[in-house]
């Protein structure tokens, strides 16, 4: 409940809470006045009533001297009733000097009413009244007796209630005065922390860093509503570059994505007009295979022809020369059937798989031997050699390459021809190596050129597109070839997957 | 001998006069009939437009592939399907050795596919080998030709 409260006065609007302490200190203020103010009216009408009755008392008092000691109580009786003109003494007695009572008014009250003896002299208050005892006696002489005098307190309390009452008033019309006063007072202090909350209810509602709360004064709030502007202007300006940035990187996204699309649109072009050019060069292969071979069959058929039919008619010059013409033509077919087969391991589909270069380098060997029985070739094969790579693709390789080993031994006493591999740089690197006529190391940028060719046709026969062939099927499987020789030594072709 | 015929499906005139050479220079004395066009072979075959073939079945056809207006291999094709040549000897004899014509013309049935040499020696011998196994030591089905 207590809790409730605290809460509840905690969560009232700042305005409604100042003019709450504002009243309540006003209130506070003003009761303790107030309170002063009655206390001090009442303590000293009081001191007044005893002041008033001791005067009077002390009057009536000399008054009653001859009475008393004259003992004449029709004239005591008669001071005592002058009394009547006090409307406050509800009672009053004389008591002789020996303490009994002699007089008393008014006349009709009752001895219960009145003290039996008179106590100790002076005036107090008792029970609600106001009493007085005081000596009578003639100045220098012996006591004659005492008056009694009983006031009521009546002018006491309608002195109470009227200052109460000025107070009541004075504090109601005070505090009036100070809620109108609050009212207007603690906007000065309200409104700039009530524009303060706007502006920040705004900036989080809305999102919106350009607004400022206005400033009101140089006050702490003042200083408040400045800091806070500050902050938001910070904000803003950290809010921009960061718009800034996002809109930079956004377009530094689009432009690099306008860029890639250009690429792929490129790429796009680039690998249609290769398959188109792909087919341009399969329908070339195909036609060039069907027709370039037939006029050399005429040719070389029709000189045929003329040699068996006229060859009597020819002198032997004459028969040379057509002799000359065929093997030119079949020259050419060799060298038709040799670009072809380029082509067409340039194009072939490859299917990649493990592949035992040792079995296919074995297989290879036994070929040339039985094509050439007559020779007597050394051919060693290192064991378990394999590599990933098309089957087909890679006996070709080998094939040229033991291919030229043989040729370019022929003419070697003890022709030695060796598949193995080494180690080098962390991959396996195969090799071919003959004893054979080797090739001056100046020319070996040649070597893997189309007809290119280190020896003459009359030393060595070919073509010069093997070596050709076999760079562009190692390139195909991602690998390298290189060779080195020394003249009359030998060659060694290395090459990786 | 083997009474039958070579139908040679050739358009090149030169490739005519030294295939007949070749086979004549080996004593292949059958009828060598001559289609200069796939056109022409097909009407030897079956007849043309409507008309009853103009003779016999020939014992084997020696069959080029790149050729006019019907290509060799459209004329296999036309062999293969019909009946009465389901089962007639084919030869592909081209310049060729592409592997997609050896494979497509083995695909259509071709019994054999031999690429003519440039070599005329070579020719030669081949036409003689080709003469003497076709004609003599093979034994061609019977036609089931429908009258």
């Amino acid at each position: 409940m207590h809790l409730g409260l605290e809460m509840s006065l905690r969560d009232w609007p700042i305005r409604k809470k100042l003019t709450a302490l504002l009243l309540l200190i006003s209130s506070l203020v003003l009761l303790l006045t107030s309170a002063a103010f009655v206390t001090y009216e009442v303590a000293a009408f009081r001191q007044m009533t005893l002041k008033n009755l001791s005067t009077l008392g002390r009057v009536i008092a000399a008054n009653s001297t001859a009475s008393l000691a004259f003992a004449n109580q029709a004239d005591a009786q008669e001071i005592l009733s002058a009394l009547r003109a006090e409307s406050h003494v509800v009672a009053a007695a004389l008591y002789d000097k020996d303490g009994r009572l002699f007089s008393r008014y008014p006349a009709t009250l009752r001895d219960d009413a009145l003290p039996a003896a008179p106590e100790r002299d002076g005036y107090r208050f008792e029970h609600g009244y106001v009493i007085g005892l005081e000596p009578v006696a003639e100045t220098g002489n012996p006591r004659l007796g005492t008056l009694y005098l009983q006031s009521d307190m009546k002018a006491v309390s309608h002195t109470l209630r009227l200052s109460a009452a000025i107070a009541a008033g004075v504090m109601a019309i005070s505090l009036l005065m100070a809620y109108f006063l609050a009212a207007v007072l603690q906007r000065r202090v309200a409104d700039p922390i009530l524009a303060l909350a706007e502006t920040a209810a705004a900036v989080s509602t809305r999102q919106d860093y350009s607004v400022r709360a206005p400033k009101l004064g140089e006050d702490e709030l003042g200083t408040l509503t400045d800091a806070f502007n500050l902050m938001l202007g910070r904000i803003e300006d950290q809010n921009r570059e960061l718009r800034r940035h996002a809109t930079e990187l956004e377009q530094r996204v689009a432009d690099r994505t306008h860029e890639l699309e250009d690429r792929n649109e490129a790429l796009r072009r680039n690998a249609a007009e290769l398959l188109a050019a792909n087919t341009e060069l399969d329908a070339f292969a195909y036609s060039v295979s069907h027709d370039l071979r037939a006029p050399l069959r005429s040719i070389d058929g029709f000189s045929q022809v003329l040699l068996e039919d006229y060859g009597t008619q020819l002198d032997e010059p004459g028969r040379d020369s057509l002799q000359r013409v065929r093997a030119a033509s079949q020259r050419m077919a060799l060298l038709i059937d040799d670009l072809l087969k380029l082509a067409r391991f340039s194009r072939a589909e490859m299917r990649t798989e493990v592949v035992d270069l040792s079995k296919i380098a074995g297989e290879i060997a036994a070929e040339l031997q039985r094509s050439t029985p007559e020779r007597q070739v050394e051919i060693a094969i290192a064991q378990g050699l394999e590599a990933r790579g098309d089957a087909r693709l890679l006996r070709v390789v080998l094939e040229n390459l033991l291919r030229n080993g043989w040729k370019y031994t022929a003419k070697q006493p003890r022709p030695r021809i060796e598949f193995a591999s080494v180690a080098g740089n962390g991959e396996r690197v195969f090799l071919v190596r003959d004893n054979g006529a080797g090739f001056d190391m100046q020319y070996a940028d040649k070597l893997f050129g189309v007809f290119q060719r280190l020896h003459s046709a009359a030393e060595f026969e070919g073509t010069g597109v093997g070596l050709a062939t076999v760079r562009r099927i190692i390139t195909r499987h991602g690998g390298r070839i290189w060779a080195e020789a020394v003249v009359d030594q030998g060659a060694t072709f290395y090459f990786t997957l | 001998m083997n009474p039958g015929k070579i139908l040679l499906v050739e358009d090149n005139p030169d490739d005519v006069a030294l295939t007949m050479r070749a086979l004549k220079s080996h004593n292949i004395t059958n009828d060598v009939v001559v289609a200069q066009d796939g056109a022409q072979a097909l009407d030897y075959l079956f007849g043309a437009k409507g008309k009853a073939p103009v003779g016999d079945l020939p014992a084997v056809v020696l069959l080029d592939l790149k050729l006019p207006k019907v290509n060799g291999l459209e004329v296999l094709q036309r062999i293969r399907a019909a009946e009465a040549t389901r089962l007639l000897p084919v030869v592909i004899l081209t310049s060729s050795d592409e592997e997609r014509d050896i494979i497509d013309g083995y695909s259509l049935g071709a019994n054999s596919y031999v690429r003519k040499p440039v070599d005329f020696v070579e020719f030669t011998e081949a036409a003689r080998q080709l003469g003497l196994y076709w004609l003599l030591m093979n034994r061609v089905a019977p036609a089931p030709r429908k009258l």
